[in-house]
């Protein structure tokens, strides 16, 4: 009798989640509406689906993030990978100068950035996670002063460049949920779908990575080869999410520790699933009820990093880190 | 000796400071009576209480860290990472907003019991972290930090505040002008009553029992050593903004160069906080002149790279 409820749950919870989505979404479409349905679905249509990838993007990264680190305390955020991917593009506007990099066009220069910051981030996981020796608690704050490092490294060379290149730059730096940037949602959906293929072809192995490093070694894994492979997808979907609403810490690590709890399976067929549709619910949910009713702007980001912050506290204290 | 070597260069060095900057100040200019008086007009309007207004926060943000990471007795703590920064900007947005004709003094003060709450709720989460680990205290403390912000930027943003949110809390000296800057004297009060107390916050720092069997009330000690803190941190933050990573970089470094004994490393802390500050907004002007890169961001660049090498090297771990 227990056992089937327990078998059944996850199905259940998915089957919720997949409705409230579609709710979320619908209303999210036609809610306040008024002028010419055309336009309106066409205008909605695009922030929907931009909403969606991000929200997908977010929540199957943190996911694996923490099944490769076999943690459920990391994010990429938590450990500066969007304040990186500021920093990079910075960087960029600052080495080449601004001319040559909207001469460059948007789509080029978003794949620039991805392929920047990719290899730099690999790198630094390669350091970080490779030394063996560093405690957990001491990787993650080392995560998050490097988000601070890298923060205030673009500002400064914000500062230098010239206020032109400055305004062009200015609008990636605040995370909004609200204006993202509809323009790169295509070259955003290619590099989401490759990514998504890759990881689809090794889905198989991720349950036996979270059974830790030596017994997935010694269940025939090539283990650093799937780390790898899945923390430079992980780097293009991070890329994705911030090129379109620009930076957020904690809303990968609500949206996971949220799935987890409500399926109530650690299996990833039912996670990853649970966590996208609960990032979708949040995002475009969230986005429609303060827009529509409550008739705030950007604040979701807010509310959403709040949450998400507090989950965290919760997390440390309880003692999950260890 | 080594001390007063490094208050010479300090003080060589504010003078250097005061003829930084886009308006021309030279010492020949001053005496002559070319446009009027202007240089010694800006020398004594902006000038002087811009180099103090370094001098001061610089030192007494510096000791705030050395006091309490002495009473958590956590290598990694200051205001920045506690919480106390963030619950000081909280206080300060919440009195703009609900009584905007207070005097400064009355919402520094309203800051300061924000800043001295928010660092006494990050004590109490503290006992109740289930190991303690060296590396987990300022990691909640920065957290705790992180959801206090979040509340002050929704608050900041609801009220249509947030510029000026974004404003105060990056630090800033270029504000600075003569009636502007005079509250931080306060903090340099605090910073001398933390070094009149130092022996009793090292007691303090070992902990509850063994402070109480050396006949220390270590409750009023801790709330006292929390209240300097406080000040120090609503005093700099209202006047000049954040300075990130200040009080936690100096104590380290100072630790490194002369040992714990905090009577000895209290006046090291002042000077080179003070010190540290002034280079990196001397620094900060000329880098990119005529413009200015603000303090905030100097310090956090500089602090943050410190820090992380701190962490991985490991030597309190």
């Amino acid at each position: 009798m227990r056992e089937s409820a327990v078998m059944n749950r996850p199905r259940w919870v998915l089957l919720v989640l997949v409705l409230l989505a579609l709710g979320s979404a619908a209303l999210f479409l036609t809610l306040g509406a008024r002028g010419g349905w055309g336009f309106v679905l066409a205008f909605r249509g695009g922030r929907l689906l931009a909403l969606a990838t991000v929200a997908f993007a977010v929540a199957v990264s943190t996911v694996l993030f923490q099944t490769v680190t076999e943690n459920r305390i990391l994010t990429p955020s938590v450990m500066g990978f969007d304040s990186l991917f500021v920093l990079v593009q910075t960087a960029l506007v600052f080495a080449l100068g601004q001319g040559a990099l909207v001469s460059l066009g948007p789509i080029p220069r978003f794949a620039l950035n991805v392929a920047v910051m990719t290899g730099f981030s690999l790198l630094l996981f390669r350091w970080l996670f490779l030394r063996e020796t560093h405690s957990l608690h001491r990787l993650v704050l080392v995560g998050i002063v490097l988000g601070i490092l890298f923060r205030s490294l673009s500002n400064f060379l914000q500062r230098i460049l010239d206020p032109n290149a400055f305004q062009v730059l200015q609008d990636t730096l605040f995370a909004s949920f609200s204006r993202a940037d509809v323009s790169l949602l295509g070259v955003s959906l290619v590099l989401i779908a490759a990514a998504s293929l890759v990881l689809l072809r090794i889905g198989h192995r991720f349950d036996v990575l979270t059974l830790g490093r030596s017994h997935a070694i010694s269940l025939g894994l090539d283990h650093h080869r799937t780390v790898m492979t899945i923390l430079l997808c992980v780097s293009v979907l991070v890329a994705v999410s911030t090129a379109l609403v620009g930076p957020v810490t904690f809303f990968g690590l609500l949206v996971a520790s949220l799935a987890r709890a409500l399926v109530g399976d650690s299996r990833h067929r039912f996670v990853l699933p649970a966590a996208v549709l609960l990032a979708i619910v949040t995002l475009v949910g969230g986005q429609t009820i303060l827009e529509r009713v409550f008739r705030f702007d950007t604040a979701l980001s807010i509310i959403v990093e709040f949450l998400g912050g507090l989950v965290f506290l919760v997390l440390v204290l309880r003692g999950a880190a260890r | 000796m080594w001390l007063a070597g490094a208050l010479l260069v300090t003080l060589a060095l504010a003078i250097v400071s005061l003829f930084v900057g886009v308006g021309t100040v030279t010492p020949d200019r001053l005496w002559s009576d070319a446009e009027g008086g202007q240089a010694l007009q800006l020398l004594l309007v902006s000038r002087i209480p811009r180099t103090l207004a370094i001098l001061l926060a610089g030192a007494s943000l510096a000791i705030a860290g050395l006091v309490m990471q002495t009473i958590v007795r956590n290598r990694f703590v200051e205001p920045s990472t506690a919480g106390t920064t963030e619950s000081a900007s909280l206080g300060f947005l919440a009195v703009t907003l609900l009584a905007p004709g207070w005097p400064v003094m009355a919402k520094m003060g309203v800051a300061a019991l924000f800043a001295f709450a928010g660092t006494a709720l990050f004590l109490r989460i503290l006992r109740f972290v289930p190991l303690r680990d060296a590396m987990l205290v300022p990691l909640v403390g920065l957290m705790l930090g992180g959801v206090i912000g979040a509340v002050t930027s929704f608050l900041a943003y609801r009220f249509g505040l947030l510029p000026s949110l974004l404003a105060w809390t990056m630090g800033d000296f270029s504000g600075v002008l003569r009636g502007r800057y005079e509250l931080l004297w306060l903090g340099l009060v605090a910073a001398l009553l933390a070094y009149g107390m130092a022996d009793r916050f090292t007691v303090a720092g070992m902990g509850r029992d063994v402070a109480t069997s050396l006949g220390l009330s270590y409750e009023s000690v801790v709330t006292l050593g929390l209240a300097l803190v406080s000040t120090i941190a609503a005093v700099t933050l209202v006047s000049v903004g954040a300075i990130p990573f200040l009080g936690l970089v100096l104590p380290n470094l100072v630790s490194l160069l002369v040992g714990d004994n905090m009577r000895v490393t209290v006046p090291w802390v002042a000077v080179l906080g003070a010190l540290f500050v002034l280079v990196c907004d001397i620094l900060g002007r000329v880098l990119r002149y005529p413009y200015e890169i603000p303090i905030g961001t100097m310090v956090g660049l500089v602090g943050s790279a410190v820090f992380l090498v701190l962490i991985l090297r490991g030597r309190h771990a």
